[in-house]
């Protein structure tokens, strides 16, 4: 099949064009794809890691606030870059906004369409009971890793609510 | 702690006995989830006693589901290492949880609950991961026994959920549903028709990626590609499974193209290529494990095309797993070098295809 565009080359790759109305499929070789900035040539596997580290570098999504911390696992942005891992759940409250930003980057989006988890139900536990349990949780951490501080910040917010 | 994998259904590869759909290019189907627990730290982070904590809760949970009670739980960070290799040589567990990887090494309280097709990894990257595998293309049934366990495990274990972002993970890059589902296919038509780096373009351009034969980070060899979704967020669990299922048609309706193509145009060419790929298969006193892989994918397209017969797809899906290393020298009962590794690979090979096809 010829390419649609220079017709003189054979066509290596289709693509759907969905910029301009109407949607076309166009069939281009490979000189024609890579000034159309499409990539049609594949060695080794990509690993979606690496490609991601990259997409985290370029775009210095992190930029200026590397030094912000998860108050719960006491991880740091400058620690995901390094590592491309977060370190718990509540890291995602922490640094809300940079990985809204990162997540639109790698999946094109940010809100989650698929399954919504109801938790289980521990004999209908209140509104209040729940952010006790949580702030519990976060003591127990601060003081396995001897925050003193944070756990005496902890055990001032529980007394309040008790 | 022992390993003894014989108080598993087939020792936990009965997915290789080739009974599923295409079983002649796809090997087997996989789907897996990432979920963690609320109110632990991710593993990489957790210390050793919340990583045993979590494991004790999980192994509660565990115990009382319908669907897993009947599972075996292997203490991962009890074993030696040739014991954890040979795990992951089997695809019962990833290289990260076995602890081969440099930058990982075994963590204590990794452990991973083998049953018949189900499998539950603690304290991997996540604090779970979930996996069905089935032999062939059955994206339907390992999707169907994925959604039994996960909602089995969520309704005795809080996971971590966000409104906005769906279930938390220690990567972004599983983010949302942490539903990665995958084929292991075999496509030696497409790469000897030189048809497959536009195929694997192609998938890339719609979200899938392709990796070798072990996940993430390994090498392709044996023409050997695991096909999969690329991004987690953003779509449903069945939009996943049924554009995968999709895509994967496609590409096995390539490949039998391609195939045709190959006999039709350079069928003696081919013939020959096929027929010297077993006989070094039958006769050879040395073969490395590459050497093993791509005669092995000769003889499996051999096989398709039916030019040779009397030789079993379930028997050369059980060559590619118990011909590598750890396999050889769990045979042997002892630990082996590189070149007597070699010498048992060749003589496995040797053995196992006069037993089936007759000396």
């Amino acid at each position: 099949m010829l390419c649609d565009s220079c017709k003189e080359r054979d066509a290596v790759v289709q693509v759907t064009q969905v910029t301009d109305p109407p949607v076309r499929q166009l069939n281009l070789c490979e000189k024609c794809a890579a000034e159309r900035g499409i990539e049609t040539h594949v060695t080794m596997p990509k690993q979606p890691l690496a490609d991601f580290i990259q997409a985290v570098q370029q775009k210095q999504l992190l930029a200026g606030s590397e030094s912000w911390r998860c108050t719960f696992c006491n991880s740091t942005l400058r620690d995901f870059r390094n590592t491309s891992r977060l370190g718990c759940a509540y890291c995602y409250g922490a640094f809300e906004a940079k990985l809204r930003d990162l997540l639109r980057g790698v999946h094109g989006t940010s809100k989650h369409q698929g399954k919504r988890y109801r938790p289980p139900a521990e004999g209908g536990v209140e509104e209040g009971a729940s952010v006790a349990t949580e702030l519990r949780t976060r003591l127990r951490r601060a003081v396995e890793q001897e925050h003193f501080e944070e756990a005496a910040k902890l055990r001032d917010q529980l007394k309040v609510m008790e | 702690m022992t390993l003894d994998l014989s108080l598993l259904p087939d020792g936990g590869v009965n997915w290789l006995d080739a009974s599923g759909d295409h079983a002649g290019i796809v090997l087997s189907t996989r789907i897996r989830l990432a979920r963690n627990l609320e109110g632990f730290a991710f593993p990489g982070r957790a210390r050793d006693g919340e990583r045993l904590r979590i494991l004790a809760r999980v192994r509660e949970a565990v115990e009382s589901s319908p669907h897993l009670r009947a599972n075996l739980l292997v203490r991962v960070d009890e074993l030696g290492s040739d014991d954890r290799l040979l795990l992951h040589e089997r695809h019962l567990i990833s290289k990260e949880l076995a602890g081969l990887d440099v930058q990982h090494p075994v963590r204590s309280g990794a452990a991973v609950f083998l049953g018949d097709g189900i499998g539950v990894m603690v304290n991997e990257e996540d604090h779970l991961r979930l996996q069905t595998l089935r032999s062939g293309f059955n994206l339907a049934d390992a999707f169907a026994d994925m959604q039994r366990i996960d909602e089995e495990l969520g309704a005795r274990v809080p996971f971590a959920f966000h409104d906005e972002f769906g279930y938390l993970t220690s990567c972004p890059t599983n983010t949302g549903t942490g539903l990665r589902a995958s084929a292991l296919i075999h496509l030696p038509g497409l790469v000897l028709t030189k048809e497959i780096n536009k195929t694997l373009a192609g998938l890339q351009q719609i979200g899938f990626t392709y990796r070798g034969l072990y996940g993430e980070g390994s090498e392709v060899v044996g023409n050997f590609f695991q096909i999969s979704n690329q991004t987690t967020l953003g779509r449903t669990e069945e939009e996943i499974i049924d554009k995968l299922l999709q895509v994967l048609t496609t590409v096995i309706a390539r490949e039998e193209e391609a195939r045709r193509v190959l006999l039709r145009d350079a069928g003696y060419i081919i013939e020959d290529k096929l027929w010297r790929a077993y006989g070094t298969l039958r006769y050879a006193r040395s073969l490395t494990f590459d050497e093993a892989m791509n005669f092995l994918s000769g003889v499996r397209l051999a096989v398709g095309l039916k030019l040779i017969t009397g030789l079993s797809v379930y028997t050369l899906n059980k060559l590619l797993i118990f011909s590598q290393a750890a396999h050889l020298s769990h045979a042997e009962g002892r630990p082996l070098s590189e070149s007597e590794a070699n010498l048992a690979r060749a003589r496995y090979v040797r053995q196992a295809l006069a037993a089936e096809v007759g000396m």
